[in-house]
């Protein structure tokens, strides 16, 4: 193929930047309905309990209301949110219903929908219904989930929805024989995406042509309107998911979650459009939370530094009902914990146990965040232990160039094999060494300078993207020369307009500003798939190069019978089709749009890899942690827009870094939620972590897009939580403490510097 | 989150605010900047009847220095602190302390009088209240009358302040030129309120000796709060480092801070101990 | 109650209820809608508007108390061109989703306009109180400090 064009590779300035810094740019908060109601929803303050009864009466007597919902008003049978993926009949009793029926099993569970004429009066009437939950004891943590201080589904008669195993070799053996093991238990605390903008639906219902239309459609709208027109009872083409600027989603939004049902059906039941607009405090405890994982793990090491097992039982306390995507985070904890390294034999069980908490469900890098704490902090203690150096010890562990495909750990029940595609690990964590400047640095090392103690760490991570198992582009030539591309990817701020716009240039070897992409609606495209798994790019990407060649073709064979030659004589050359000295503009070639479809399949993930390097300084009397620097190297095979991808490096780091240090949604016992607010749940702010660099490297091209990329975007996040307790553990290792717990708050590195002076005295 | 129902009133005197504030029998609140009210309106911890502005009220927004000392309208605003070059000099504990009131934005808006009436226990500027034994003018139907720091702070929160009554002014007394002082606390995030906090000053007598220490404390009690113990093993002393680790060991006892979500008890009683160390041995440089 | 303000250089009147915040009445009575809401206590800082030059969060105001006020939203700043600060941002690629990025620009623009010379640690310190979940910041305040020359000589302290 002759290529014009290089707008793939270069870092072009956005598209959707000229509407968003100008305050231009639609989010669903912004879209209004003629005649529209407001809708704000009761949530449960009781943790578990028996909804004993609901009275609406005074709630109805306030001028302006119109509807109180309850789950009565639903019908017989109280819809129930679906799995998206991994759908184990199994699971089917854990489904949330989308209104608490009988039973409220967290604070925050939807239980009733107040519909007004506006947001404040319908708040008004909150507070005048009269709702009586009959408390039971509630499990908010591993011990009470595992003591049965209740269970929260009586039917199934335990806390543990499902175990998850993950397997390889024979660990059993393996750790038989095994030079030296090290157990220990670790612990990653839940916190959230916690995206800007919070969620919100506009929901309209034409009764006249039996037509649903919802703005507010975010990351999964195909897969949303196929669970939303069969609880509703609707065909597919009666339903409308629009997706507008969306302000982040990072896994959480847009999947399919109590309100996405909620506001189609009120409008429906009230016949007139519907607006609700989720507010910070119910977002809080209503979207997805993550994380919430406890582990008991064993690692085997030969004398020589050969990794050789896994084995061990994590926890993962997955709240009150499995949604949609609710076991990826449990099944990766398990499944990638080998990460980029060799390790043959694997025996690793994960636990869903459901608590009286905000369910949980996938934020960036779910399950591997929290296996790359495990995991690097376990070669850290081995590499202390049989006194090897730790880069060299990882450096002797990381999977080969040669050794590609990679097979990781098999799943069970529902099985995910995948294998590492591609990559020279070695080379990129070698890199990493080399613009960190490790030699140079180590001599810093546990030293105590103007009162804060310095340490390094450096952990290698896999992210694995392209989730299939197919994408479609439907790509029209129209009249006038310009190029509209309709896709199934959606967008949740990460450029996709200006990267697919990059890639259809390329293709099509037109102007980059002749074309518009249109995405994540579903009218678009008959079918879609959306954005997670960082699979956007490549899965969308591929689409629309697979469509791009038919569109091509197409042109050939429209000119060709204008020039009075074959299709396959015709060039396409500069926006137009040619023959013998003959040229067509592509405006005006055809009287009507020329319009195609393809769709890409994809069963192999890709793998992007890199590694990152941290030098912290710790002050002992505070337990406050300074990040001096910090630095990440990835291979994603191949970039398309380096300025948008070294935005989400950067991005997703510092989001790791507030799990790091500062976000935690902290409950009680009672299964109160205490962090309800942004006072107390804390993000990071631009003065916290100034320090952050990232490299982007193409030395492997995937091999199996037609692109050459690998989905990026999380990996930036996934070791974070390890490479900081490793460098927090070596700034003190003259005190030998060894953080086994995120987030590494103030008050925890002060007490473990407490404790470890409190044991030193003692000897 | 939107607010509860309230009327709102935006009187041109004071005489009328407080008349306005008297006339709802308690449920009556002031706003001003609103910086802490408003949250709390969103949340609806606070449904009050009527908010009385003091947008309109004149003479209130003045930083007075002069021989009696710094006297703070309530409607000064930590902006207007930041930008008094003056108060280097006159105050410059105050000058210190405010810095780290919150973010630029709430700079603009919140002020003196509303984050002393409000009270927070981890609040700068009722810390600063407290360590330099400021003097607040409270204004209500019975007439004005001048409160002791001390006696204006009751609880969490809470103050000594009437439904009907208006803070008017902080005076906080005269700043002599070689005084001694410092200010640090430690918050989770730039801006955020401290988990702990402490404010000094003392005075060296001809003979290199502390004389009127005054220490307070932030975010380790359910109000701001002096360190009378630790005042008292000053007062009298030259500052060594010896002088320093007792005060500091004798700090961490005196004060029994509640735990949280944020940090347990001992943590915040450990930081107040290694911030008075600090704190003391910045003031000697 | 009736209110009357100028809003982005145009005299404007609404009749809301007390209770209504600003951020509310310029983006439902007067159809604003660059200024955003994520947070409504205070924290966020993505409903930064400036009144009368200043910024402020918008939702810790009562739209009551800008009677008489010049309020300047994000639409306020520029017309159909960028201003060099919205241009800096887009060159940086100091946004992601693009929510908290009005309030980010309201805020840096007030720092410049009264501080045109601050230095990083001013300016990270000032964009503290705005919260951003996808950029990390760095590009961010790389863009800031780049947009700094065009506030030079401009005069409005």
């Amino acid at each position: 193929m002759k290529s014009f064009n290089s707008y793939i590779g270069r870092p072009m300035e956005r598209v959707e930047d000229l509407r968003m810094v100008r305050g231009r740019g639609t989010y669903v908060a912004d879209v209004n309905r003629p005649n529209q109601l407001y809708a704000v929803i009761l949530r449960s303050s009781v943790a578990h309990g028996i909804i004993r009864s609901i009275d609406s009466s005074e709630a109805l007597a306030l001028p302006g209301v119109r509807r109180v919902l309850t789950a009565k008003d639903l019908g017989s049978k109280v819809p129930v949110i679906p799995l998206r993926l991994q759908p184990l009949p199994q699971l089917e009793p854990f489904h949330q219903p989308v209104l608490a029926d009988e039973k409220v099993r967290y604070v925050g569970e939807p239980v009733a929908l107040v519909i007004a004429d506006s947001a404040a009066i319908a708040e008004d009437a909150l507070e005048r219904i009269v709702l009586d939950i009959e408390p039971l004891p509630a499990v908010a943590n591993r011990s009470q989930a595992e003591a049965k201080r209740a269970v929260l589904f009586e039917e199934h008669g335990s806390n543990v929805a499902i175990t998850w195993s993950a397997f390889r070799g024979n660990a059993d053996e393996a750790f038989k024989t095994a030079d030296y093991v090290r157990r220990e238990t670790f612990k990653v605390q839940r916190h959230a995406a916690m995206f800007m903008e919070p969620r919100g639906f506009v929901a309209e219902w034409d009764e006249a042509a039996g037509k649903l239309t919802v703005w507010g459609a975010a990351k999964t709208a195909w897969h949303n309107r196929r669970t939303l027109a069969a609880q509703l009872g609707l065909a597919l083409e009666a339903v409308d998911l629009i997706e507008v600027d969306v302000g982040g989603g990072f896994g959480s939004r847009g999947e399919f979650y109590p309100e996405d049902y909620l506001i189609p059906a009120a409008a429906r039941i009230v016949g007139r459009p519907v607006k609700w607009t989720e507010d910070r405090r119910e977002h809080i405890m209503s979207a997805n939370h993550a994380r919430d994982v406890e582990c008991d793990v064993e690692f085997a090491v030969s004398r020589d530094g050969r990794f050789i097992g896994l084995r061990g039982q994590i926890w993962a306390d997955i709240g009150a009902y499995i949604r949609t995507n609710g076991s990826v985070g449990p099944r990766n904890v398990a499944q990638f914990m080998s990460g980029p390294y060799c390790i043959e034999h694997i025996d690793l069980k994960s636990s869903m146990l459901t608590t009286n908490k905000t369910p949980c469900g996938t934020y960036r890098g779910p399950g591997r965040y929290e296996t790359d704490f495990i995991r690097e902090r376990m070669i850290d203690l081995a590499a202390q232990d049989l006194k090897i150096d730790r880069v060299e010890l990882r450096r002797r562990n990381l999977v080969a160039d040669a050794q590609m495909p990679y097979p990781l750990a098999s799943i069970t029940p529902y099985d995910s094999s995948t294998e590492l595609d591609s990559g020279d690990y070695h080379a990129v964590f070698d890199r990493c060494l080399k613009e960190f400047g490790w030699d140079e640095r180590t001599r810093l090392r546990g030293q105590l300078i103007d009162g804060y103690y310095h340490g390094l760490a450096i952990g290698s991570f896999i992210e694995g993207g392209a989730a299939g198992p197919k994408e479609e582009a439907r790509l029209v030539l129209e009249t006038d020369g310009a190029l509209s591309v309709y896709i199934g990817s959606s967008s949740v701020g990460q450029g996709l307009e200006t990267i697919m716009a990059q890639i259809a240039a390329d293709a099509m070897e037109m102007s980059y500003d002749k074309i518009t992409i249109r995405h994540g609606s579903t009218s678009y495209v008959k079918d879609g798939y959306g954005a997670y798994h960082s699979r956007s790019t490549v899965m969308g990407g591929s689409a629309i190069l697979l469509a791009a060649d038919k569109l091509k073709d197409l042109i050939r064979k429209t000119a060709g019978a204008r020039l009075g030659c074959k299709a396959e004589q015709v060039v396409i050359d500069g926006e137009q089709a040619s023959f013998g000295g003959e040229h067509l503009a592509f405006a005006g070639l055809s009287g009507v749009p020329l319009e195609v479809e393809a769709e890409f399949f994809n069963k192999k993930y890709t793998w992007a890899y890199g590694t990152q390097a941290a030098h912290v300084a710790v002050d002992p009397g505070t337990g406050h942690v300074k990040v001096i620097d910090f630095i990440s190297v990835e291979d994603v095979g191949r970039m398309i827009n380096p300025l948008t991808l070294h935005g989400q490096a950067i991005g997703s780091i510092v989001q790791g870094l507030g799990g790091a240090f500062l976000e935690h949604l902290v409950y009680d016992d009672e299964g109160q939620l205490l962090t309800g607010s942004f006072a107390d749940y804390l993000m990071p702010t631009a003065s916290d972590f100034p320090n952050i660099r990232s490299i982007t490297v193409e030395l492997k091209p995937c091999p199996n897009n037609p692109l050459g990329a690998k989905g990026a975007g999380e990996g930036g996040l996934i070791p974070v939580g390890g490479v900081m307790a490793n460098a927090v553990a070596d700034a003190l290792s003259h005190l030998n403490v060894q953080p086994m717990e995120l987030p590494l708050s103030p008050p925890r590195l002060w007490q473990l510097v407490e404790q470890a002076e409190t044991a030193r005295s003692a000897d | 989150m939107k607010p509860p129902i309230f009327e709102y009133a935006s009187p041109s005197t004071v005489a009328e605010a407080v008349a306005l504030l008297a006339s709802k029998d308690g449920n009556a609140k002031v706003i001003s900047g609103g910086q802490s009210l408003m949250p709390m309106l969103a949340f609806r911890l606070a449904t009050p009847e009527l908010l009385v502005d003091l947008k309109h009220l004149k003479n209130l927004d003045a930083i007075s220095i002069g021989e009696d000392g710094v006297r703070l309208g309530a409607k000064v605003r930590w902006c207007d602190i930041e930008s008094d070059a003056r108060l280097a000099v006159s105050h410059p504990l105050l000058a210190e302390a405010i810095k780290h009131v919150a973010h630029y934005q709430i700079r603009n808006r919140g002020t003196v009088g509303g984050s002393v009436a409000h009270a927070d226990p981890s609040a700068e500027m009722p810390g600063i209240a407290m360590t330099c034994g400021a003097r607040m003018t409270i204004v209500g139907s019975a007439g004005a009358r001048i409160e002791a720091a001390a006696d204006f702070f009751t609880g969490p929160l809470q103050t000594s302040l009437q439904p009907d009554e208006i803070l008017t002014e902080v005076h906080l007394p005269p700043w002599p030129a070689a005084r001694r002082w410092a200010f640090l606390e430690f918050a989770r995030r730039k801006g955020d309120f401290a988990m702990a906090g402490i404010a000094l000053h003392y005075d060296l007598d001809g003979a290199g000796r502390i004389v009127d220490a005054h220490v307070g404390a932030i975010g380790v009690a359910d109000r701001p709060i002096r360190l009378a113990a630790v005042e008292a093993m000053l007062n009298g002393n030259r500052l060594d480092d010896r002088l320093i680790a007792a005060a500091s060991a004798k700090a961490r006892q005196s004060v029994d801070p509640p735990s949280d979500i944020h940090a347990p008890g001992a943590y915040r009683a450990a930081l107040v101990a290694t911030l008075l160390a600090r704190g003391l041995k910045k003031s000697a440089v | 109650m009736d209110i009357k303000f100028d809003l982005n250089g145009q005299s404007v009147s609404a009749d809301v209820e007390p209770r209504t915040t600003l951020a509310d009445c310029i983006r439902n009575n007067f159809g604003q809608t660059g200024t955003h809401l994520a947070c409504e206590h205070g924290v966020c800082g993505a409903c930064t508007v400036l009144v009368n030059g200043e910024a402020v969060r918008s939702c810790l105001m009562l739209a009551v108390q800008v009677q008489g006020d010049q309020v300047v939203t994000v639409e306020g700043l520029s017309g159909d061109e960028l201003t060099p600060l919205q241009a800096a941002f887009r060159k940086h690629h100091a946004l992601q989703c693009g929510f908290c990025t009005p309030g980010f620009i309201t805020t840096a623009h007030a720092l410049l306009s009264h501080e045109p010379g601050a230095d990083e640690e001013r300016i990270r310190d000032v964009l503290s109180g705005n919260l951003c979940r996808c950029t990390g910041y760095v590009p961010i305040v790389e863009a800031v400090l780049e947009a700094r020359e065009s506030y030079r000589g401009s005069g409005s302290k």
